[in-house]
């Protein structure tokens, strides 16, 4: 900064250290909650300080979970999740290369029909055709499915507006030394563009996966037998039962078992991710 | 070894324009031909069409005898070196050269052999090998552009100003290397620049395009010495040559300046009084004394190069602008007169319309 | 938009193109055209017959008082979390814009609420404002306010509304610290030499040079209350106490899936497509070019 002014440097942290707090609050007490056992977490008022029940609530949260909300552990709702959110992230990526491959490289007939085809998927949310998007699903018979769970939500304008993109700004001197030393499109698509896309790539991974791991409105949807729920669903279940018995020390450990992948992955990945949020929104 | 010939070939683009109107020429094995010309000329356009990259509108083009217009640039036994190198920034070095040679599947013991013999011959030295372009200086890159070139052994060289991204001075150092490579590996060899310099020191041969037509084709003493047109008189030469509109004398024996000097005039066989445009090189202009043939200029301003220096300066009724080259330094300023004439054998007569030299 | 230099034409590019189309028309386009025929429709109670009704529907809903209460709560509750989202992320971004040492220890705290999933963010508030535990009930009682959002309407909307705007404030700073990082510091310097304060420079410099990123992220703080937030109302209030806190999306998966009714829905559906499409309209022609990061 221009001014050397101790005072106000002095206040920049001060706030920021405020702002933090009232961010991490709600996590401090999350974890607070999950180390205690379910007695203490019925008495007013609720600790601040952690206590020793970690690994104790750790084990029921991801072997038994609770009993009210059906009893599925933790466990094999982080493996549905996992699955989900995997196969969204890499399929979206997939067939987004492969489409911005075909229209920045090929002319083809309808090319741009296509494009539009794509991006007007931008304009069409799960949440505005929830009932018809459920019909489809369920006439060929994918309810309940990994399948169903992930293949109605990899189609991606952003991904591929963002690869047509990159593309754009790879050198034409390239695919045409790639053609003199022989190579053809597969072959150039293989060998030259993904990997110098492979940045972009992971910055878009990072992203995406994020998105999978939370998706919510169709798990909801398309599942309804207990063993293909997602964490992130098995919370609201949890959340219901609360109403009559609340073990919050499970709850909240389930939580922050839900919130440790997506956060992980941003809080170490934070490049990527930083360059995967901007990158897509332009 | 190979011959390159271009047939009558043309170039129209989807959108109507013609960038190419057809050319000739008939490249021998082992020769060095440059295409030059201002941006813009076709000379990419003629270079690209030879490449496979580009395709033929009309015309054919064939090397040794054999018509490649359909054929995939890779089927054609040729390699080329790019303006910007196009080296893959993934890639190693190594792997930089050895990608084409894999594609064609060459067995690894073979690739490696031409890797290393083609980096001895570019003095690239193996630690270089197996770093990323992006860790290379200019100089360095344009060697590997060239090495991946090499390695392919193919018939034909074709080179889309590959200097022209580098500095000057490494300019004039690749310069020469890719003369001495190319006169050891005696490849038949097409390079296109629009420095007239590079290809006056590099080709056997130089074709000179303007708006896709082809200008002059020669060697570069020819087209120094005898200018086909305007246009290449003004492109080949530097300072580029002086024009002024003259008039053949009554005895066709003289050329009357537009201040009314006469310069002395070889039999050309150009009609007498006819209009012409007079082109003499700045070089050719030399300091004269006495009164027949001789011309005033006045000077305008000097500019001192070491060597030799430049007199800007301006004479006759209509203040013609003309530029003297001179050997050593002029002790003159500003005002003074400088009289000079010219040797016959360099006036240079183009046809005002046409812009065609008269005989 | 393509290459000069591109592939000779084939059957591939078809097949290149096939996954991301047949996915498209298959769970975007016929979906979408559906629930676009059936809003013109009104199906009987026992699904056996259908009817074309033109605009019955539309006008049904025009004339709902559910659906236009529905209206206007959820532009009240966009507009107070995108207000208090962008507010409290751009006083941090100014903040942390101005601090040397510990900028990226500040960016990495601030950031990770937006890798927590709505529904994970709704617990976490829920339960601090339990109304018989949580920690928040517990001090607001030594405050002498009575808190329930279970039963209090208002309270309820104030949870929703906290618990998204918490999550976005990460999105927000992030973009907000990236447009005042992308003003040359020369601009800034310039300004003190001519004399201006802190307070005068942010509000004369930095505040117009980054309103295309304010403006930016209006739009997408506003798609996100409007269609994002689906999974905190759904676990915190369940539309509830009594609609207070039912905002459109709720509404529409509610009428639709679990009230079953088809045309309603479908009508609800194509009035949120109209809206999805004037934003993402209004993002693309005025600020694509504008943002820089």
């Amino acid at each position: 900064m221009i001014e050397n002014r101790p005072w106000v440097t002095f206040l920049s942290h001060a706030v920021l250290i405020l702002g933090v707090a009232i961010i991490a609050f709600p996590i401090w007490i999350t974890f607070v909650a999950a180390t205690h056992d379910s007695v203490r977490m019925v008495q007013v008022p609720l600790p601040l300080l952690p206590g020793d029940q970690f690994f104790n609530n750790l084990k029921i949260a991801l072997g038994e979970g609770i009993e009210g909300a059906g009893g599925r552990p933790a466990g094999m709702m982080l493996l549905n999740s996992l699955v989900m959110a995997l196969s969204i992230a890499i399929g979206k990526i997939v067939i987004s290369l492969l489409s911005a491959f075909a229209i920045v490289y090929f002319r083809f007939p309808f090319r741009m029909g296509f494009f539009w085809l794509i991006f007007i998927t931008l304009m069409l949310p799960v949440e505005v055709r929830i009932l018809p998007t459920f019909e489809v699903v369920a006439n060929l018979g994918m309810l309940n499915t990994y399948a169903g769970l992930s293949i109605p939500l990899i189609a991606s304008a952003t991904a591929t507006f963002m690869f047509r993109q990159v593309f754009l700004t790879i050198p034409d001197e390239l695919l045409e030394a790639a053609r003199i030393d022989g190579a053809g499109p597969m072959r150039f698509f293989i060998d030259i563009l993904v990997p110098m896309s492979r940045t972009n790539i992971a910055a878009l991974f990072v992203i995406l996966f994020i998105y999978g791991w939370n998706q919510y409105l169709w798990p909801l949807l398309v599942t309804t037998d207990g063993d293909m729920y997602t964490v992130v669903m098995g919370i609201k279940q949890m959340l219901e039962a609360a109403e009559q018995a609340p073990e919050w020390n499970i709850i909240m450990m389930t939580t922050m078992l839900a919130m440790l992948p997506p956060v992980v992955v941003v809080v170490f990945m934070q490049k990527l991710f930083v360059k995967g949020l901007t990158e897509t929104e332009k | 070894m190979a011959r390159v010939t271009v047939n009558g070939v043309q170039k129209v683009y989807p959108n109507g324009f013609k960038a190419i109107h057809g050319v000739d020429i008939d490249i021998a094995d082992g020769e060095f031909v440059v295409l030059v010309g201002p941006s813009g000329c076709g000379k990419s356009t003629l270079l690209r069409m030879v490449a496979g990259l580009e395709r033929v509108t009309d015309g054919t083009i064939s090397i040794d005898g054999k018509v490649i217009n359909d054929l995939e640039p890779a089927e054609r036994d040729i390699a080329m070196v790019f303006q910007n190198y196009a080296l893959y920034p993934h890639m190693s070095v190594y792997n930089n050269m050895a990608y084409g040679l894999k594609i064609r599947g060459l067995s690894k013991a073979e690739i490696e052999d031409r890797v290393k013999k083609a980096s001895a011959i570019l003095e690239l030295n193996e630690d270089l090998l197996i770093r990323s372009p992006r860790q290379l200086s200019g100089g360095q890159r344009q060697r590997v552009a060239m090495g991946r070139a090499i390695v392919r052994e193919p018939s034909v060289f074709l080179f889309d100003e590959p200097l022209s991204n580098l500095d000057a001075k490494l300019r004039v150092q690749m310069r020469l290397e890719i003369k001495k490579l190319q006169e050891r590996l005696g490849i038949t060899s097409i390079y296109v620049t629009h420095d007239q310099v590079e290809a006056m020191t590099l080709g056997h041969r130089l074709m000179v395009l303007n708006e896709g037509r082809v200008e002059q084709l020669g060697t570069p003493i020819e087209l120094y010495e005898r200018p086909a047109s305007i246009f290449v008189a003004g492109f080949i030469g530097s300072p580029a040559m002086n024009f002024m509109d003259a008039k053949v004398g009554s005895d066709s024996r003289s050329i009357d300046l537009p201040g009314g000097e006469r310069l002395p005039l070889n039999g050309t066989g150009a009609e007498a009084g006819r209009p012409v445009t007079l082109g003499i090189r700045p070089e050719h202009l030399e300091r004269a004394s006495g009164q027949e043939g001789v011309a005033h200029l006045n000077v305008d301003l000097i500019e001192h190069l070491g060597a030799d220096s430049l007199v800007h300066g301006h004479f006759g009724n209509d203040r013609t602008d003309l530029t003297v080259r001179v050997q050593g330094t002029l002790n003159m300023g500003p005002g003074d007169t400088f009289d000079f004439s010219v040797a016959p054998d360099h006036l240079h007569l183009f046809d005002p319309q046409s812009g065609a030299r008269i005989a | 938009m393509l290459k000069r230099v591109h592939f000779e034409p084939s059957i591939l590019p078809f097949l290149l193109v096939a996954p991301q189309i047949v996915i498209t028309v298959v769970f975007f386009i016929w979906p979408a055209s559906q629930a676009l025929y059936q809003s013109v429709l009104v199906e009987d109670a026992f699904g056996l017959s259908t009817e074309f009704v033109y605009f019955d529907n539309f006008i049904e809903l025009a004339g709902d008082e559910h659906y236009l209460g529905a209206f206007s709560r959820t532009a009240l509750f966009s507009f107070l979390v995108a207000f208090l989202a962008m507010a409290f992320a751009l006083i941090l971004a100014v903040m942390a814009d101005r601090v040397i040492k510990g900028g990226t220890t500040y960016r990495t705290l601030l950031i990770w609420p937006y890798a927590v999933a709505p529904v994970v963010a709704g617990a976490l508030w829920v339960f601090m404002f339990d109304p018989t535990l949580g920690l928040i009930t517990y001090a607001l009682t030594g405050l002498g306010v009575d808190w329930n959002h279970k039963l209090n309407g208002p309270q309820a909307m104030t949870l929703v509304i906290i618990a998204a705007a918490w999550k976005q404030v990460a999105y927000n700073f992030l973009f907000f610290l990236a447009g005042m990082q992308a003003i040359p510091k020369s601009l800034i310097e310039a300004a003190a030499i001519d004399g201006a304060g802190p307070a005068r420079r942010f509000w004369t410099i930095v505040f117009p040079l980054i309103s295309p990123t304010t403006f930016f992220l209006l739009v997408i703080n506003i798609v996100y209350a409007f269609f994002e937030t689906f999974g905190i109302v759904h676990a915190v209030t369940q539309g509830g106490p009594a609609k207070a806190t039912e905002i459109l999306v709720y509404k529409v998966y509610n009428d639709g899936f679990i009230g079953l009714d088809l045309g309603g829905s479908a009508a609800q559906s194509v009035i949120l497509m109209l809206i999805v499409i004037t934003l993402t309209v209004i993002q693309f022609r005025y600020i694509e070019k504008k943002v820089e990061y």
